[in-house]
């Protein structure tokens, strides 16, 4: 009772002969396909690397088209030719000339012996299956596929689209039940001849040859027909793409391979060396029997698969540049964006950085330069504090500055005397944290003893300003989540909010905030807005503010607003 | 678009006639060999390490143009085995700098091929490229039925005065220009061509901080399987047909990409920049190295506080300059 192999080859044919001769040392007998369409050159040196072998044969070569039955009947031939010729096989394993072993031959043979029964291949129910890629998952057993999908694509999406409007289905013949997997199995000999030699394999040829992709459904459904016991799983390591395409293994690989003990891998990359020099070398079985593990090698392309098709949000780069409106964040992590404290109250950026720990920068989009935290004229990942560079692009400027600064916290100061155009991506992007003392603006004015006419102007200016941008932000699309408060309801209890920000942010060491920020001196605010009214302007924003009398500046921290 | 393409076509011919083989090696091109094409001048110094560099890559012939160098370059290339030299009389900037001319070389000789277009000072960088051929990055891209590889030109400079260190023959250059910007870059889409267009970087903050619309475009597709109808437009920023421009994936996935180290910033750069300045042979007026004579009269050190120090291609990929994109 031994193993046999069946390998089907069409490329890299020095590769095939020199795993053909592995096995063949090892005692294992081997049948190789190779594809009609290999040029006959290639085919020669392939039986002339092998001649030395005696249990090293070939069988009738088909030209095989991927998706097509031909690869199915390659397998047969190969089959039937390993059989006849070696009658007393326990196993015979399906494999390709890019497969190479990670085990010791006689481990697997060991393997297969304690288990004489046992056929592994995957088989799978249709409905349950989650690789399937591009549709056509029970399609696949009820229509025809006459057309070659590589060569012929038109041909093959108009016949399918055909079919589908024509509401044709063929019948399944009734003892079938469609079964998919892996194409790379190892059989008994008792189940692989019980298929082959079938009194109904006629009919099943037949059906099976029109279905899509039969390799991976012919042997996993007639497996099922005839087998005492079913493995689901393949002895083959083999990862495949989000396009289905199966991913290749390179010499950097080696030390993922050999911890994987899984008994065969594919693809190998024909010239990954360092691999067939490692794998192929005869090495004494191990004492302790471990099962193949392929966990971590799933995790690694997994990672490879997500990376293609989800990406890094919040970066923009070479390699990734999503259509407008495809992310929800535009950003890789959340910010805050506070507007209208660094004019109510004194130091609030040094307070708040105290408080939580957070990167607090100042007016990021002041017309005249960045300010960034601590005036640093550059800044993470050498982002520069020229205005004109930032206005050059604001949106890439700040998806930079959260991204150069991952696993830190980004606040920054804003208002309407910035510029103005980052408001369409604060808007879009679900990871801006947009805070806002409405109307707090004025305050600058009330305190600079200016002309009045002038400072009448810039009010007008700057609530219209703030107007226009608290609208956009409250616009339909709006991702951001908005605060909002007007500057009288913030005054009048200042501490609620501000330790409902500091907890958003995380407080430093989760401790609640023992001292609030200084606030301005308010006395004669309310008078002074009444002068903006008596001038015939209408400050709205800042809410009900009492003429003539003051309010009380910041009031103390009175425990009782402390939210908890 | 296809008329646009004829053009370039028809002009790389007409420019044809200012090249004349020097060295022509090209008989000895394997079927599958890779091919690596540039265009030099006077840059006999950095040669020795960049073939190596790209040989060790699995870089198997080199086609190079040698547009009037007076330092013995073309002497020194014509002595190489794997090289095919030309000698390009005429304009730098009449013939398109210098698009024209590898344009009509790999129509001729790159059919088929896997083919590199890089300056003497770039150094491609792609993922796994420490312990994978370029052969193993182009049989994936292959049976993935990709045809061209995307970058991004990554400035390197030192830290320090440009001319601080002098450049030795040989020597890596990024022993000396070792730092880079790592996350300063702004990121658009020509619709045009349909390619991105990257700006920033250490030039555009020490030079164009002022008019960063004139900072230099980033993007570059250097690698691409070459087909006798395909054209460079300008530089290697753009390809037409523009499939081959579509190196990036606009569904919020990444595709493989790599990095070309741009060691353009080394002892030699600020009597480089003199004489480019000399001859306006450059891009828009040479505007470019306008604003570098400017700057580097009195300060050329790029270095500051945020610059990062290159490391490996893992690292640019973490700081997402770069990407694997499936391969694994």
């Amino acid at each position: 009772m031994s193993v046999g192999f069946v390998m089907l080859c069409h490329e890299a044919l020095d590769r095939a002969g020199q795993v053909a001769a592995h096995w063949a040392a090892a005692g294992c007998p081997v049948v190789i396909h190779v594809d009609r369409r290999v040029p006959e050159a290639d085919f020669r040196a392939l039986v002339e690397q092998v001649s030395h072998l005696e249990t090293v044969d070939f069988c009738t070569r088909h030209a095989c088209d991927w998706g097509t039955w031909t690869l199915v009947a390659a397998a047969q031939s190969g089959a039937e030719a390993l059989l006849a010729r070696h009658p007393g096989l326990g196993h015979v394993c399906l494999v390709s000339g890019s497969c190479l072993p990670l085990r010791p031959v006689a481990e697997l043979i060991d393997y297969l012996a304690a288990r004489p029964e046992t056929d592994f291949i995957e088989s799978v129910t249709t409905r349950d299956v989650p690789w399937i890629k591009g549709g056509l998952d029970t399609e696949r057993f009820t229509l025809r596929f006459p057309f070659s999908w590589r060569q012929r694509r038109r041909l093959f999406d108009a016949y399918v689209r055909l079919q589908r409007s024509l509401g044709y289905r063929r019948k399944i013949p009734q003892d079938i039940v469609p079964h998919m997997g892996s194409q790379w199995w190892c059989l008994t000999r008792r189940t692989l001849e019980a298929i082959l030699n079938s009194p109904r394999r006629d009919i099943h040829d037949r059906y099976f040859s029109k279905v899509w992709i039969p390799d991976e459904s012919y042997f996993q459904s007639m497996a099922r027909l005839h087998s005492r016991r079913i493995e689901s799983r393949s002895l083959t390591l083999s990862k495949f793409d989000h396009q289905g395409k199966p991913h290749v293994f390179y010499d950097d690989h080696l030390q993922l391979l050999r911890r994987s003990d899984c008994f065969l891998a594919r693809k190998i990359w024909p010239r990954a060396d360092q691999l067939y020099a490692a794998f192929l070398r005869e090495a004494a079985p191990r004492r302790e029997r471990a099962e193949p593990n392929p966990g971590k090698i799933d995790r690694v392309f997994a990672r490879a698969v997500e990376r293609r098709v989800r990406g890094r949000p919040g970066l923009l780069s070479a390699a990734r540049f999503p259509d407008p409106g495809r992310d929800t964040v535009r950003s890789c992590a959340p910010y805050w964006v506070l507007e209208g404290y660094g004019d109510l109250f004194e130091g609030f950026t040094r307070w708040l950085h105290k408080a939580t720990g957070a990167q607090v920068h100042g007016h990021l989009f002041s017309p005249a330069r960045v300010e960034f935290a601590h005036r640093q004229p550059v800044f993470a990942g050498a982002l520069s504090d020229s205005a004109a560079l930032r206005d050059y692009n604001p949106e890439s400027f700040l998806a930079n500055l959260v991204w150069n600064t991952r696993g830190e916290r980004q606040c920054f100061l804003h208002g309407p005397r910035d510029a103005q155009q980052i408001e369409g991506f604060l808007a879009a992007d679900a990871n801006a944290r947009v805070s806002v003392i409405s109307g707090a603006w004025a305050v600058p004015l009330f305190r600079s003893k200016r002309n009045f006419t002038a400072l009448r102007r810039k009010a007008a200016e700057l609530q219209k300003i703030e107007s226009a941008h608290l609208a956009r932000l409250r616009a339909g699309q709006m991702r951001a989540s908005l605060r909002v408060w007007s500057m009288a309801d913030f005054v009048e209890a200042p501490a609620e909010p501000l330790q409902a920000l500091v907890e958003e942010i995380g407080a430093r060491g989760g401790r609640r905030v023992r001292e609030l920020p200084q606030m301005v001196d308010l006395t004669g605010f309310g008078q002074f807005l009444q002068s903006l009214k008596n001038e015939g302007m209408l400050p709205h924003l800042m809410g009900d503010f009492p003429a003539g009398e003051a309010r009380p500046a910041a009031p103390a921290p009175r425990r009782a607003y402390v939210a908890r | 678009m296809r008329l646009r393409r004829r053009r370039r076509l028809l002009r790389a011919a007409r420019k044809s006639r200012e090249l004349s083989p020097v060295r022509d090696r090209t008989g000895e091109i394997g079927a599958r060999d890779m091919l690596l094409v540039s265009t030099l001048r006077n840059e006999r110094v950095r040669l020795p390490y960049f073939l190596d560099y790209y040989r060790r890559m699995g870089i198997d012939h080199f086609l190079m143009i040698d547009n009037d160098s007076t330092d013995g370059t073309a002497d020194y290339l014509a002595a190489e085995p794997d090289v095919s030299l030309w000698h390009a009389s005429g304009s730098y900037k009449q013939a398109g700098f210098g698009v024209d001319w590898t344009n009509w070389l790999m129509r001729r000789h790159a059919h088929g091929h896997w083919t590199l277009t890089v300056d003497p000072d770039e150094f491609l960088v792609f993922p796994f490229c420490d312990t994978r051929s370029i052969r193993a990055l182009t049989d994936w891209l292959d049976s993935a039925a990709i045809r061209s590889f995307g970058t991004m030109l990554l400035d390197v400079y030192p830290k320090g005065r440009i001319d601080a260190q002098p450049y030795a023959e040989g020597q890596d250059p990024l022993e000396i220009a070792c730092w880079f910007d790592s996350g300063n870059y702004t990121v658009t889409r020509n619709p045009v061509y349909r390619n991105l267009w990257i700006q920033g970087g250490p030039r555009a903050r020490a030079f164009f901080a002022n008019r960063p619309e004139r900072a230099p475009a980033l993007n570059k597709i250097p690698l691409v399987r070459w087909h006798r109808s395909y054209t460079y437009v300008s530089s290697t920023h753009m390809l037409l047909p523009r499939g081959l421009n579509l190196v990036y994936d606009s569904q919020g996935g990444e595709k493989a990409s790599g990095c070309l180290l741009h060691a353009k910033f080394l002892s030699s750069f600020a009597a480089k920049a003199e004489e480019e300045l000399q001859r306006r042979q450059h891009y828009a007026g040479s505007h470019e190295y306008k604003a570098y004579a400017r700057h580097l009269r009195d300060d050329p050190d790029l270095w500051c506080k945020w610059s990062e120090k290159y490391i490996n291609w893992r690292q640019l990929e973490i700081l997402g300059l770069m990407s694997k994109g499936s391969w694994a």
